[in-house]
């Protein structure tokens, strides 16, 4: 996927006059930045425990704004693509949603389009949300330092099993919920704790915490390791996995996000995260080292071993 | 293909239990496990299907017979690695 | 958060349990290379980093424990071919991406065949009862999946549920591996939970023939370096044991509920196992009594029909058999890395995650533990 983003959708963009990451930018207006992103939603199922695709539209957009530095969004659009037949009531719960989950950010949609297509050429539902905010200083995900600690927000793997155990019919009973939520005043808290000490910021969507870090130590050149006693995973994540076969680590989130900060400042970090309700389980997973670039490593007590994207989403194994 | 996990059970109506895994729980059959089990037995499940009843007796030898491994001397080993049979075999080096 | 009592995971058991190994290995006086046969061996090795404090004269290498290696493309050719006639097909989340001569079954369902997943066997049921139309349930697995299989055949199941079985029985793979002239293999660590069904028993005419010792081992860290303290010291000494260190889950005779109901419903065949070729009594396959649900009864014209699908080209190549023998390496196979990729793969031991080549090249040599 990277790679074919890489080749025809970001040739040509200028780095003097924008900032390009991901899906992203940030362009000068005076002496701030005008940070822009856009995000397309997909999920199966459109209502899943904790959330839906309404709030997981929203959510995505203003924590990517969150994770640029972004914290205070000025506004936000919504495409909405709807296959003809879709109940017309799921729209109208999906849309409260939105706007309840905007008024949690403290931002509103203010523009946006609609469009049907026929039955059968689109499935269900699909959200395209784009933002925009202002920030004196852009973060990227490319600033991890060497002796750095890597901070989680809250407990890992949540949005992904959550989803996969709903998706699949798999009878599993239990407090296992989506994590999806704006960020946005979460991740303003833990700026003001650690201000320019704060190197590095990702959000663990798809692929998990292994690939939002692999991508943050490639692009800075280095190499991670983390904690397995560290890492907060909730008791019916934990169970669930053990259950399925999968790994909390390669499972996305859409409610927490991955902090790189100079040790210095980890402490302060860390309390100011866990003042704030959503970050009630904030941790040190792990350590910024020398290596490889981009290897991500895991200490499980019994050993080291190498976290290895991969490719495609995790299924339920039965081996 | 052996992805077995042991979860408690806490209600039984007729062949099939739920059991809980400590997060989550799940509705498992019973039709196939070993022995009679009640409320409160751990099991081994697999694909849905209780395939063992684990009693607080095998936990706590399992227990015991870790301490065992890791302490100095495996000769004559707590009672739960049974062994059959340990002469030399003709021919070994 | 209360650990759940039964995890066996404390670190510093771990630790002496390394150092026990490494004391007895430093007084070895050859390397010494040792084989597993089960998947989730080989997963919870990765999981809890084993490899990396196995000493350096210790090999542990993965046999043919991998019902997703060793399922032969035919198998899965005819459970795609059944979803391309319009078939709904349920099958577990293992086998979906596992490449048949030509296509896999997630190739099958991206071109528009109904493939489902499940994840225990009673869903087959389930589903089956909530329509009239037929469903083909892909019974993969080894004898602890088989035991499931069984069981629901045994629950007056709805006449439209019909198994194509591609089950397998470990103990006849590693009959395979330890009858090889060329086996540098000493000894063998045992799947604990289809153990659990057997009996450790069935190992006890094996270490006789053999004369290689085997212990049965559970998955948690601290059973499997148990195991491996347990199997060293009866290599070291030249003894040859059938040794239970699994004794929470496996007795002598096993669970003879389960094993009634596998024997009633299955019967061994031979087998051809994908790049082993012929495992004598390898394969389970339903009793003539089961016909009325047996797949390749009731779909015999469309399976006869079924095109042959184009054979990806390089299958010849494939070295998965000797690999996973423990005869070569990944990298004596001239496909690896380059025809035969994760993404790409030729054969299954690249397409299991548990696969000797899928570990090898995403993790490197040391942790395949193939003995070179």
């Amino acid at each position: 996927m990277r790679s074919l983003i890489e080749s025809i959708f970001l040739a040509g963009v200028n780095d003097a006059e924008a900032l390009a990451m991901g899906d992203g930018a940030a362009i000068l207006l005076g002496d701030r930045w005008l940070v822009l992103t856009t995000d397309a939603h997909v999920v199966a199922p459109v209502f899943f425990p904790g959330g839906d695709i309404g709030r997981l539209a929203v959510s995505g957009v203003v924590n990517d704004l969150a994770m640029m530095g972004a914290c205070d969004p000025l506004a936000l659009t919504s495409s909405v693509i709807v296959e003809e037949g879709f109940p017309l009531d799921s729209l109208r719960r999906i849309q409260a949603s939105m706007v309840a989950t905007c008024s949690e950010a403290g931002t509103r949609i203010v523009t946006g389009d609609t469009k049907v297509m026929r039955r059968g050429e689109l499935d269900g539902v699909v959200l395209s949300t784009s933002g925009v905010g202002l920030t004196h200083r852009v973060v990227r995900d490319s600033g991890l330092c060497v002796g750095d600690d890597i901070l989680v927000t809250g407990t890992i793997g949540d949005h992904g099993l959550a989803v996969l155990s709903a998706r699949n019919d798999l009878g599993l009973d239990g407090d296992l919920r989506s994590d999806v939520a704006p960020l946005n005043s979460l991740i303003r808290a833990a700026l003001t704790a650690a201000g320019d000490a704060l190197h590095a910021m990702k959000d663990p969507t798809r692929g998990g915490v292994i690939s939002a870090l692999s991508e943050m130590a490639d692009k800075a050149g280095v190499a991670i390791l983390l904690d397995q006693a560290s890492l907060p995973i909730s008791a019916p994540a934990r169970a669930a996995a053990e259950l399925l076969g999968i790994d909390p680590l390669a499972v996305a989130n859409e409610g927490k996000a991955l902090l790189g900060v100079h040790p210095s400042v980890t402490s302060a970090t860390l309390a100011a995260l866990r003042a704030h309700p959503l970050g009630r389980d904030a941790a040190c997973i792990g350590r910024v080292r020398a290596g490889v670039r981009g290897t991500l490593m895991l200490d499980t007590g019994f050993g080291t071993r190498r976290l290895l994207e991969r490719d495609g989403d995790p299924l339920p194994r039965i081996c | 293909m052996c992805l077995g996990v042991p979860g408690q059970i806490v209600e039984i109506t007729g062949n099939t239990a739920l059991v809980d895994f400590w997060g989550v729980r799940r509705k498992v059959a019973l039709d196939i496990v070993d022995e009679e089990v009640t409320v409160g037995d751990h099991v081994l499940v697999h694909v849905g299907f209780a395939i063992r009843r684990i009693t607080p007796e095998d936990l706590a030898e399992t227990l015991a017979f870790f301490e065992a491994m890791t302490s100095a001397d495996l000769e004559g080993l707590a009672p739960d690695a049974r062994t059959l049979g340990t002469g030399k075999v003709e021919g070994a080096p | 958060m209360t650990r759940p009592p039964v995890e066996f995971r404390d670190v510093a058991a771990g630790r002496a349990l390394q150092a026990r190994l490494e004391r007895a290995m430093s007084r070895a006086t050859r390397p010494i290379t040792l084989m597993h046969v089960c998947g989730s061996h080989e997963q919870a090795i990765a999981r809890y980093g084993l490899r990396s404090r196995f000493p350096g004269n210790l090999q542990i290498q993965m046999g043919p424990g991998c019902p997703v290696c060793v399922t032969d493309a035919p198998e899965i050719d005819a459970c795609v071919a059944l979803a391309q006639c319009g078939v709904r097909v349920l099958t577990y989340g293992d086998m979906l991406r596992v490449p048949g001569s030509a296509l896999s079954l997630d190739d099958a369902r991206a071109a528009g065949a109904r493939v489902e997943l499940i994840y225990a066997a009673t869903q087959c049921v389930e589903i089956a009862r909530a329509t009239t139309e037929p469903i083909v349930f892909f019974a993969t697995g080894f004898e602890t999946t088989a035991v499931a299989t069984a069981s629901v055949l045994l629950s007056d199941p709805p006449a439209n549920l019909f198994v194509l079985s591609a089950h397998k029985w470990v103990p006849a793979a590693m009959e395979v591996v330890a009858s090889s002239p060329d086996t540098k293999i000493e000894g063998y660590l045992a799947a604990g939970h289809a153990a659990t069904i057997t009996g450790y028993g069935i190992f006890e005419s094996f270490v006789a023939k053999h004369g290689k010792p085997v212990v049965v081992a559970g998955f948690e860290p601290l059973d499997i370096l148990s195991g491996l303290v347990l199997l060293v010291k009866q290599v070291l000494e030249g003894k040859a044991a059938v040794v239970n260190a699994f004794a929470r889950c496996v007795s002598r005779d096993g669970n003879v509920r389960a094993q009634d109901a596998l024997f009633r419903v299955f019967r061994h065949t031979d087998g051809d196992w994908r790049g082993i070729a012929h495992v004598a009594r390898g394969d389970l396959r339903l009793r003539d009594e089961f016909a009325a649900h047996d797949a390749t009864l009731r779909f015999a014209d469309e399976l006869a029909t079924a095109t042959p699908p184009a054979l990806r080209a390089n299958l010849a190549e494939c070295r998965c058999g000797a690999i996973m023998t423990g005869l070569q390496s990944p990298t004596d196979c001239p496909l690896f890395g380059k025809q035969c990729r994760p993404e790409a793969p030729v054969g299954a031991c690249m397409v299991s995650t548990e696969g000797a080549c899928r570990i090898w090249h995403d993790h490197g040599a040391a942790a395949a533990g193939i003995s070179r």
